[in-house]
Formats: structure tokens, C-alpha cells, sequence
């Protein structure tokens, strides 16, 4: 019954959806402005609909209603309650239910928050918005009902849910994930809604602007969340492989970074207009390319959804209808977005747009790469694979060259962009990241025997220092000139944050790979071993059951110059279900350094290969991009920015 | 000027939407050997049977033939092994490649199900195995009877596989045998 | 100092130390193994390269490897001896080739594109002001 209920509210959420989508036609047909007020509440009505049917699919997790078929699938009688909630975005059908949700709430949201724009245009938004849902809700009813009944008779038990899902990562990380892909709509919605208005304002700008901030901000925290869950998960060390559904998040983040500066540029200066609604076009464009890459099964990939020809050719007509449409109405009408010609000199503009170029460039790279497998089947050129090398080859000069720009563009001027001025300013920083750097490597190569003269670390350490200097120049600077107002300004603090995260990531990222030190052992009890100078002893191996799995535990004791440093407990669990068998790693960290442990597998009765590493500043990549986030969400409260475009209007 | 940059991104958009739509397609699973048109690898093995020692030189049969990967390890083998019989008892050479086995357990399956096989190859450590690119068994490979590899699947042969892929290809190179 | 302490561990400790999983005669080979099955793909696999699959068939190409290093070869020629088995498939770095002209060489006409299209926005149009006012005046 309650899965009935399920399914009728999403038609109902369908319906309403279908009444919004047509409002702002209605309102010119009736010659009747006041229709455009009646957009608000639908889309709160759309958002009970949508929530309510999420609450019935969960209760029938909870409930453990085996007759319907996408929890026969996925759960189990002797799945812990948080994983039977969880395990309603476990698989396709649920997370895409999830995705519709949350649409209906980033739709609500845009209904009643951020007051200053007019009745009329918020209509068109919502309209927009209206049309996404209306695409998904389609999808999802007709060809991926979670609501599916196994009728005549109903197993006894379900499956299980995925073992690689159960897991508190991967509790959090889709919604997260799902809330700065699904968010991306609302520029999306806003800037073809811009463009039917063929004008271009600026107080529409500073509307859009924290939208993009946030669902931004959310973005990097679901990849951020997704990337530490793969370290401690997966067994293999690494946090990035470049698969096809990684790349699927990574693209959009790209744009949607690009995005977000150069709307402030097209708010501020009034310039590059027609660029700012393309990327907000293109970001939300990319999102909707990675639910389809995800779930069509084009690709193989370690975390593509169960595949079905019949998903993709849907998905692929709603990535035409919607993404199409757009930009043959950016083609059409983009023409009259009239923005100012670009500012001169060496601005901050100048700079950010730079950084603008770059970003794109490398998102149409990582989109050649992971489709270029593709592109050689269908052309018949051979079975062939993109894989790390390719990436990281373009990828490392692009983002040291971002880096070099970033602080160019903080150490300039919106207004007279004075090349000598500039050039002033970033010499201290720019020596000082120098011999920071050089001073650094060549203590570490010094004083510790486990670590060689490396240049990748040097140059890391070189241009994260020069984006966290140029940033205290800057600081310290803009201190002395207004006093301290600056602290109040969220927006600054923001972008200082975020800036001083994606130093921190790229620290951890540059000085991980060139320090990790690695060993592959092969160790029964009583075995020790030592790896950069951590003494490693393999105690013993305990087996303990879950509630649902069977495990082994292996009790390695760590110690570094005699000294305790504590014990690691990396697991081999195999699930009652299938014959899947996870490994979690063992991880000690103090911030600076992470001792890792994996099981391999057992090569006789008590001998097990071993994985152990010693990672230094892995840490970082994940507090980098948590700063980051963080950034985003601190900017988009900017007060400033409410007030401004409240007088303008 | 202006305007042909603003139709700009709609072109790009299209070319990828015609190759996602051909994607779809596409078996991305789906993985060509190397060694099409290319000989058998070398190698130095023993039959299973009789543990007969046998090379690449003896398996030159005057007529095309299939070479089976399989093992008694191998869940998907025992659902092909009837499709296996059923050509064999057509007249068509089959010959197996016992991959990575235990010869004992190997034997009882054959006088269990029936033996297809010409002989089979004991490739217990599966060094032939690996020279032919097997990552999986079953694999089927259609041989001419100079030793050039002309066909492979991996996966089951089945009734529709065998007319759909095999069939043709065979009776045209037993054709230029006569 | 820490020799010492590491000396001492050493000899009053009763366990005994670890195998190495993979040995090998000369100390260069062991780091251009671990890059070498970092950037060849399982052929069985989802998308793992042979470093992080446990599969039957990512053990024989990684023992594969520690031969063929053993043997004298170079990583090129690793890649081509493998490749000529598993196809061009198993390599994550793909050889520049007819095949993949297109993969490596249109990075650089964006990026060419891309400076191009900042050098009309900012330089071009800047030096036409320029001029215009030149005219003015």
C-alpha cells in the first residue's frame, strides 16, 4: 500500500510540475500578471509531493517490503537500519528518486529565498526548473519505477545492498554529491531564463550568483567525500583514478568553478555576459552528460550503475531536449545579452578570465579522454584506453599555470589594471614561495633518509606557498588601507578561504605522491616489518562477525623509534549475500602523516600479502577540499551583495 | 562574427550527441584479441589424456578447427559444454585448452559430460593460456588450418552465437580447404 | 643514534621480518615495476589497473612483468610484449599513433584557441581602441 502511495504522489509531484512549467504562457494568454504568483506554491506543493514519495520508498526499506522489487534488490532483513535508509539511494532507480528530491527542493528553495528579483522572472526560473523535473519524473516513472511490485509472489528476503555501499561514506556522499549536481539547475534555469528575456541586468546577476556558490560548494563536497572514501575503502592507497564517473563529477566542478568567477566579473564590471550564461549553460549540461555516462553503461567504470539500453536512449533524449534546447537559444538570443567590452590592462578580470580559459580548455580535455574510447570503437580505430598518464599530462601544467594566474588575479586591481603596480606587488610572494620551496626540499632530503631530492615536491610546495602568500600580501594590504573592514566581508573571506584550501589540496596531492613510501609484503603473525622507518608487527589475525558479513582482522602494532604510535586494524570482510568480499584499510593519522594498512589476500593457511604504506600530508587533499567548500558556502552568505541589488532594483 | 561563436557550442554539442546515440550502441565489455590473422603462440605442453607431449606443430590440422579454453573451475563452461557436444557430433574439430586445471577433476568432467574435444591441452600454470590473451574462460577461438587465429568470443558459444559469428566464417575457410 | 635504536629492535626482537612479495635482482626494477602495473589495465576488470585487481589475470600479468623486467627489457618494450597479447587496450597511456591523433593533438589546438580568443578579447581590442581614439583626436 504504501508503495502505491509512493507512486501516486510522483505523478501528483508530475502533474504539479506540468501546471508550473506553463504558467508563464498562461499568464500572457489570460493578459494576467497576477498567474505568475500562483509558481511559488507549486513548487512547494512539487517538494511535498517529491519528499513524500522519498518517505514512502525509505518506510518500505524500513519496513523490509520484499514484494517491491527495488528493495528486494537492495536490502535485506539483516541489513543495520541505518543502511536500509541509506540503501534507498543504493542503486538506480532510489538515487534517482533522491535526485528528483532533491530538484524539488533546490525549486523550493528558489520560490521563497533571496527576495530581490521580480515576480516575472522568478516565474521563468521556476518554469525552467519545471521542465528538468518534469524530464526525470518522466524517466523515472517509465522506465525506472523504484515502486515496482514482484507480484504474484514476494521472496522471503531481499539481496543486499551493494558491500562497498554499506558504509558511512557512502551514506553521506550521493546527497552530497546529488545537491551541487541537481543544483546547478538553478543557473542553469536562471540563465535561460535571461536569455528569454533577452535583457541582461545586473541585479539578476547578483541573484544567481550565491546559488551557484552553494550547489558549487556542495559539489566539492560530495567529490571531496567520495575521493577520502575511496582511500579508506578500496584498499588500493590512491584517492583519484581518473574513471570515466569520476571524470563525470570532476567536469562540471570545472565549470562550474569557471562559473562562479566569472559571473562575479559579469556582476562587478558588467562584461562577458554572454560567456558567464554559457558556462551556466554548460555546467549544468555536463552534470546531466555524467547521469547519463553513469547510468546508460557507455562506459566501464568501477561505480557505473547496473546498465540498460533502454535508460540510455531515454536519458540521451533528455540530454538532448534540455541541453539542445539551450543552446539553440544561446545561439538564437545571445546576441542580445550586450555587455561592455573587456576592461584594459592587467586586471583582475583580465586574470580571472585567463584562469576562465584554462578551466574550460582542461574540461574539454578530461571530456576527449573519457570518451575517446568511445570515439575510437565507433570509428573503428581499435579497443584502446585513457587512463592516468593522459590526464595527469595535461592536467598538472594546466592546474600549476591556474595556480600562477590565481594570484596574479589577487594581486590586481577590478579597476586600472597597472601591469608595474601589479608586477609590485607579487615580487615579495613570488621569491619567497621560491626559496620557501627550496628550502624545504633540501631540509627534508637532509635530515630524513627515507625521502630523495624531489622536483615535483619542490614545485608543489613553490606554488602553494605563492597562492597562500599572495593571498596574506594581499591581506595585510588591504588591512592597512581600510582597516579591518575587510574581515566583515564574507565574500572576500570566502574566496580567501577557498583559495587557501585548494593550496592545502594541492600540497597534499604533489607532496603525497612524490614522499609516499610503499611496501608489498608477505606476513603471517608474529612477522615485522619496516617501511620509512615505522616498524610494523603483525600481532595476530582475529576473525569477528558483523551483523551481516563474516571478517578478519589483522592487529598490526606500529611503532617509530621504539616509540607506540598505536595499532591498526585493517579488515577483510565477505558478505553473506554474494560472494563479495571488501577490504578496509587500516589508517592511523596524525594530520601530517598516514600509516596504512590493507590485507591482500591470504597465500596459504596464515601468510597474507600486505600492503603498507607511510603517506605524508594525504590529509591535506581532504581538509583542502573541505576548505574549499566551506569558501563557497561563507561567500554565498555575502550580506554586501543582498544589499546592493536591493537598491537597484 | 559574434554570432558564429555563439552557435559555436550547439555544433560541438550535436557531434557528441550523434557519437553518445552510436554509443549506445557499443558493448564496452566487449574486447578484440590481438591476435586475429595472427599464428598460434609457440608452445610445449602435454595432452590431457594421454600426456602426449604436444606443440603448436602438431595442431596442424587440414581443416579449420576450434580451440575451447576451459576448466572444470569454470561455472559458464558447464552450461556451454552441451552446445560444445552437439557441434562436435556435427563433424566440426574442436580442440581443448584445459586452462589452469586439475588434470584428475579435468578427466572426470570429460567422462562426465561427454568429451567434445579432439584432445585438449593441459595448460596447468596457463602459460599458453596467457600467449593467447585469455582473461576468462570460456574463450572459443576459430583457427584455418594453416594456425591463423581468424576468430575469437569470450564468453558461452551458444546456438546464436555459433550461427551469428562462427558458422559463416567456418564453412568458408573448410570451403577453400577443398 | 637511530641506527642504534633500530639495531636494538633488531636484535632483541623475536619476530622475524617480512618477506617482500616480489623480489628482484637489481633495485631500479622494483620502483619501474610499480609504475608499470600502475598504467596497465586488467583486460577482465571493470576499470583497475593490474596494481589494484586481485585477478587471476592481474597476477599472471604482473609475474609477467617481474620476468620480462628481469629479462632486461625496457618499459616500451614491456608494454609492446604485453600489448601484443591483451591488445592496445590494456595500456592507460596510449602510443601516440594514427589511432590516437586526434586524442593528443586537439588538447592543443583548445588551448591554442583559448589564447587566441584572450589575446582578441583583451590585446586585440585594446590596441583598436587605441586607434580609434588615435583617429579621434
Amino acid at each position: 500500500m504504501i508503495a502505491e502511495i509512493g507512486q501516486l504522489s510522483l505523478i501528483l509531484a508530475l502533474c504539479t510540475c506540468a501546471l508550473m512549467l506553463f504558467i508563464p504562457i498562461l499568464s500572457i494568454q489570460f493578459q494576467n500578471e497576477s498567474w505568475l504568483r500562483l509558481s511559488a506554491p507549486l513548487a512547494l506543493n512539487q517538494l511535498f509531493f517529491a519528499c513524500f514519495s522519498f518517505v514512502c520508498l525509505s518506510l518500505c526499506f524500513v519496513f523490509d517490503d520484499f514484494s517491491v522489487k527495488y528493495v528486494a534488490q537492495n536490502s535485506n532483513s539483516l541489513l543495520p537500519l541505518i543502511y536500509k535508509v541509506s540503501a534507498v539511494w543504493g542503486a538506480h532507480e532510489g538515487s534517482l528518486l533522491l535526485w528528483i528530491f532533491v530538484l524539488s527542493g533546490w525549486t523550493a528553495a528558489v520560490a521563497f529565498l533571496g527576495a530581490n528579483i521580480t515576480v516575472k522572472f522568478r516565474s521563468h526560473v521556476l518554469s525552467v526548473l519545471a521542465a528538468v523535473s518534469i524530464s526525470f519524473l518522466l524517466f523515472l516513472i517509465l522506465t525506472s519505477n523504484p515502486f515496482d511490485r514482484i507480484l504474484p509472489i514476494a521472496p522471503e528476503d531481499g539481496g543486499d545492498l551493494n558491500p562497498l555501499l554499506q558504509d558511512f561514506g557512502l551514506i553521506v556522499h550521493p546527497p552530497l554529491l546529488y545537491m551541487g549536481y541537481v543544483g546547478l539547475a538553478v543557473p542553469f534555469a536562471f540563465a535561460v531564463a535571461l536569455l528569454f528575456s533577452e535583457r541582461y541586468e545586473k541585479v539578476k546577476m547578483s541573484w544567481c550568483r550565491p546559488w551557484i556558490n552553494v550547489s558549487w560548494a556542495f559539489l566539492t563536497a560530495g567529490i571531496t567525500l567520495g575521493s577520502w572514501w575511496a582511500y579508506y575503502e578500496l584498499g588500493w592507497g590512491g584517492w583519484w583514478f581518473w574513471d570515466p564517473v569520476e571524470n563525470a563529477s570532476l567536469m562540471p566542478w570545472l565549470v562550474a568553478t569557471a562559473l562562479m568567477h566569472s559571473a562575479s566579473v559579469s556582476e562587478k564590471k558588467g562584461t562577458v555576459v554572454s560567456w558567464t550564461i554559457l558556462l551556466a549553460i554548460l555546467a549544468f549540461s555536463l552534470s546531466l552528460l555524467g547521469t547519463f555516462l553513469v547510468r546508460s553503461g557507455i562506459l566501464t567504470s568501477v561505480h557505473a550503475f547496473a546498465s540498460d539500453p533502454e535508460r540510455g536512449i531515454f536519458l540521451l533524449i533528455i540530454f538532448i531536449v534540455l541541453v539542445g534546447s539551450s543552446l539553440f537559444l544561446f545561439a538564437l538570443k545571445g546576441h542580445h545579452l550586450v555587455s561592455k567590452p573587456a576592461s584594459k590592462g592587467w586586471t583582475r578580470e583580465f586574470f580571472i578570465i585567463m584562469n576562465n580559459m584554462l578551466l574550460v580548455s582542461i574540461t574539454t580535455i578530461i571530456l576527449i579522454g573519457t570518451l575517446y574510447p568511445l570515439l575510437s570503437d565507433i570509428l573503428n580505430l581499435g579497443k584502446i584506453s585513457v587512463g592516468p598518464p593522459y590526464f595527469d599530462f595535461f592536467f598538472v601544467p594546466t592546474t600549476i599555470a591556474i595556480a600562477v594566474f590565481m594570484g596574479m588575479s589577487v594581486s590586481s586591481r577590478w579597476n586600472n589594471g597597472n601591469f608595474d603596480e601589479s608586477l609590485q606587488r607579487v615580487v615579495l610572494p613570488g621569491f619567497a614561495s621560491i626559496a620557501l620551496g627550496l628550502v624545504t626540499v633540501v631540509v627534508i632530503d637532509f635530515t630524513s633518509s627515507s625521502y630523495d631530492f624531489s622536483w615535483q615536491a619542490l614545485i608543489t610546495i613553490m606554488v602553494a606557498s605563492w597562492i597562500v602568500l599572495t593571498l596574506c600580501e594581499d591581506i595585510v594590504a588591504k588591512i592597512r588601507s581600510d582597516k579591518l573592514k575587510i574581515l566583515k566581508n564574507k565574500s572576500y573571506l570566502g574566496m580567501t578561504l577557498a583559495h587557501t584550501g585548494l593550496a592545502l589540496l594541492i600540497l597534499g596531492v604533489g607532496l603525497s605522491n612524490s614522499y609516499s613510501v610503499q611496501s608489498d609484503l608477505l606476513m603471517s603473525p608474529g612477522k615485522r616489518a619496516n617501511v620509512a622507518g615505522y616498524d610494523f608487527l603483525f600481532k595476530e589475525l582475529i576473525k569477528s562477525d558483523g551483523p551481516n558479513y563474516q571478517s578478519r582482522k589483522g592487529i598490526f602494532e606500529v611503532s617509530y623509534n621504539d616509540r607506540d604510535q598505536g595499532v591498526l586494524i585493517p579488515e577483510k570482510r565477505s558478505y553473506f549475500s554474494g560472494r563479495d568480499i571488501m577490504t578496509e584499510a587500516g589508517i592511523r593519522t596524525n594530520i601530517l602523516k598516514d600509516i596504512y594498512v590493507s590485507l591482500g589476500e591470504s597465500v596459504d593457511s596464515d601468510s597474507w600479502s600486505v600492503r603498507l604504506y607511510v603517506k605524508p600530508m594525504v590529509r591535506f587533499i581532504w581538509i583542502g577540499g573541505f576548505l574549499i567548500a566551506c569558501g563557497g558556502i561563507l561567500a554565498s552568505l555575502n550580506r554586501r551583495n543582498v544589499k546592493v541589488s536591493s537598491l537597484n532594483s | 562574427m559574434r554570432k558564429i561563436f555563439l552557435i559555436f557550442p550547439l555544433i560541438l554539442f550535436i557531434t557528441i550527441t550523434i557519437f553518445l546515440y552510436k554509443g549506445l550502441e557499443n558493448d564496452p565489455s566487449h574486447l578484440p584479441s590481438a591476435l586475429i590473422g595472427k599464428n598460434l603462440p609457440q608452445f610445449e605442453l602435454e595432452t590431457l589424456l594421454d600426456r602426449e607431449q604436444i606443440t603448436d606443430k602438431d595442431i596442424l590440422l587440414d581443416e579449420p578447427f576450434l580451440l575451447n579454453v576451459w576448466a572444470t573451475w569454470c561455472y559458464a563452461c558447464r552450461l556451454e559444454h552441451a552446445m560444445l557436444n552437439e557441434l562436435a557430433t556435427e563433424g566440426i574439430i574442436i580442440v581443448g585448452l584445459n586452462y589452469k586445471d586439475d588434470r584428475n577433476l579435468a578427466n572426470d568432467w570429460l567422462n562426465q559430460r561427454g568429451n567434445p574435444y579432439l584432445f585438449s591441452i593441459f595448460d596447468s600454470n596457463g602459460s599458453l593460456g596467457f600467449d593467447l590473451g585469455v582473461y576468462g574462460a570460456p574463450e572459443t577461438y576459430l583457427v584455418d588450418r594453416k594456425g591463423v587465429i581468424r576468430h575469437k568470443r569470450v564468453g558461452i558459444v551458444d546456438e546464436h552465437i555459433w550461427l551469428s559469428e562462427f558458422q559463416e566464417l567456418y564453412l568458408s575457410l573448410k570451403g577453400q580447404n577443398e | 643514534m637511530k641506527k642504534f635504536t633500530f639495531f636494538l629492535t633488531f636484535v632483541f626482537s623475536v619476530h622475524l621480518n617480512a618477506e617482500k612479495l616480489i623480489e628482484f635482482s637489481d633495485v631500479t626494477y622494483l620502483e619501474r615495476y610499480q609504475k608499470l602495473i600502475k598504467e596497465l589495465r586488467c583486460p577482465k576488470c571493470q576499470n583497475q589497473n593490474i596494481a589494484d585487481s586481485n585477478s587471476p589475470i592481474s597476477k599472471d600479468l604482473r609475474k609477467e612483468i617481474t620476468i620480462l623486467l628481469e629479462r632486461g627489457l625496457d618499459d616500451d618494450q614491456i608494454k609492446i610484449e604485453l600489448a601484443s597479447r591483451y591488445s592496445d587496450f590494456i595500456l592507460y597511456d596510449p602510443k601516440f599513433g594514427k589511432q590516437t591523433y586526434f586524442l593528443w593533438l586537439t588538447p592543443l589546438l583548445i588551448f591554442l584557441f583559448g589564447f587566441w580568443f584572450i589575446f582578441s578579447m583583451f590585446v586585440k581590442r585594446e590596441v583598436n581602441q587605441a586607434k580609434q581614439e588615435d583617429k579621434h583626436q
